[in-house]
This record gives C-alpha cells, structure tokens and sequence, in this order.
C-alpha cells in the first residue's frame, strides 16, 4: 500500500512510521528519512544566510509523480508500503520539508527503497525552491549531484 | 490544435505569465517545435530558446522534445526541479 500527500502542513513523524507497521505483524523493517530546512545554507554567489524558503510545485503532476515513484520502488524491492510526504509553501530553517517512509520484510530492501525514493523525488517531482535571503529572493539551482545520484539507480 | 500552457518558478516569473491557451500553427507538431516557437516570440521568450535548461510536460508527465503534441493537451515548461 503506498500513500503521497503533498500538503502545507507539518507532519508527526513518530505518528506516520508508527502508520507504516501498525496491524501488519508481517513488517519486520520500517526506513524513514526526514529533510528539513538548514539553517546554515548560504545562497550561492556569496548572498545571506537563507532566512526562509517557498517551495512551488505543479497539482496535479507532483502527486502523479510521487505516486510513480513509490510504484518502481515496488517494483524493484520487496516492500509492504510506502508513505511519501511533501510540503510546499513557506518553510523557515528546522521545518520538515519531506517524509519518506518504507515497511518491508527485512532492512535490506527498506533502506534501499528509501533512499531511491528520495534520489528519484529530487529530480523528478516538480518542486521548485525559492530562497529569501536579506538581499532578496534567490530561486535555487538544480544540483548536478542529484542527477548522479539518481543515475546510480539506472545500472 | 488548441492546447495550454503552463509556466512555473523562476520561468514563470521571468516571462510573467503562469499559463496561457494557444492555438498552434499546423507546423507544430512536436515538444520541441512548441518551444521554439515560443522562443521566437523573441524578449524575455528567449528564456525557452535552445541550449537553456528547461523541462517540459505533456499532460503532467515529464516527456523530450521529440514528444508529439496533440489537440488540448496540458504542457508545462519549467526550470529542472529542486524538491526533496
């Protein structure tokens, strides 16, 4: 059973891992992973330290996307579900950004999974983030190590 | 063909528009055409012109330029993405 939500909100992390296991004595591996807004990120170029951050993405095809993604994980791994969370809007340093979490069998196939969703979700969900810096709002680039790290799925 | 267009983030705000409907000239057939259609438009259009990093949808599924375009299709251009 996999799940997205793509939600303003914040999340409670304890009470989604708990979600992925409950009533399925069958689930031996729950992986998670958190992202959240650092603190410390300066903007490239030598602008501030960020002091918030928007997040825009596209209704629509972020949950169309996000829902694929879960899918091949499924197809690749052994897995008992999936619960993917994505926020938008204005998000300031320590906010959780996303959730990933993964219910599986054994760790093996969990681990693995969580960490393809998230290598996926950076290069193929239609999030865009905007930084406020005090010297103005800085949209951020791609990173080239993303599409490597996405890559490294593809072998 | 009549189809929509939608813009998003850094794109949207350097051409000031987040979506627009377009007939399209028979000529157009493809991803790639419709961009470089657009580009012509010339100015702050040029933004879509070849050589600059932008990804397109059709129908919200991430496609390449060699994709056709077919009757009220919803196309999207936008900068490559940063989630997560």
């Amino acid at each position: 059973m996999n799940s997205v939500s793509v939600q303003d909100a914040d999340f409670d992390v304890g009470l989604e891992t708990a979600a992925l296991s409950a009533g399925r004595p069958e689930v031996g591996a729950v992986a998670t992973f958190v992202g959240l807004v650092r603190a410390d990120k300066l903007a490239a170029g030598g602008g501030g330290a960020v002091t918030a951050m928007t997040l825009e993405h596209y209704p629509g095809m972020t949950e169309k996307a996000l829902e694929a993604i879960a899918a091949e994980a499924c197809a690749r791994w052994q897995l008992l579900g999936t619960r993917i969370i994505h926020r938008f809007g204005r998000l300031v340093p320590g906010d959780r950004i996303v959730f990933v979490g993964v219910a599986g069998s054994h760790r093996g196939d969990a681990f693995a999974a969580c960490e393809f969703i998230m290598d996926y979700l950076k290069t193929r969900a239609p999030f865009w983030k905007k930084e406020d810096t005090p010297d103005g709002g800085r949209w951020v680039d791609a990173r080239e190590a993303d599409d490597a790290a996405a890559g490294r799925w593809e072998s | 063909m009549s189809i929509k267009v939608l813009y998003f983030a850094s794109l949207r705000e350097t051409l000031g528009y987040s979506h627009e409907t377009l007939t399209l000239p028979a000529s157009i057939a493809t991803l790639g055409e419709l961009r470089a259609h657009l580009a012509r438009r010339g100015g702050v259009w040029e933004a879509l012109g070849e050589g600059r990093n932008v990804r397109a949808a059709i129908n919200q599924e991430m496609v390449g330029p060699e994709v056709a375009v077919a009757d009220r299709d919803e196309i999207a251009f936008f900068p490559p993405v940063t989630g997560g």
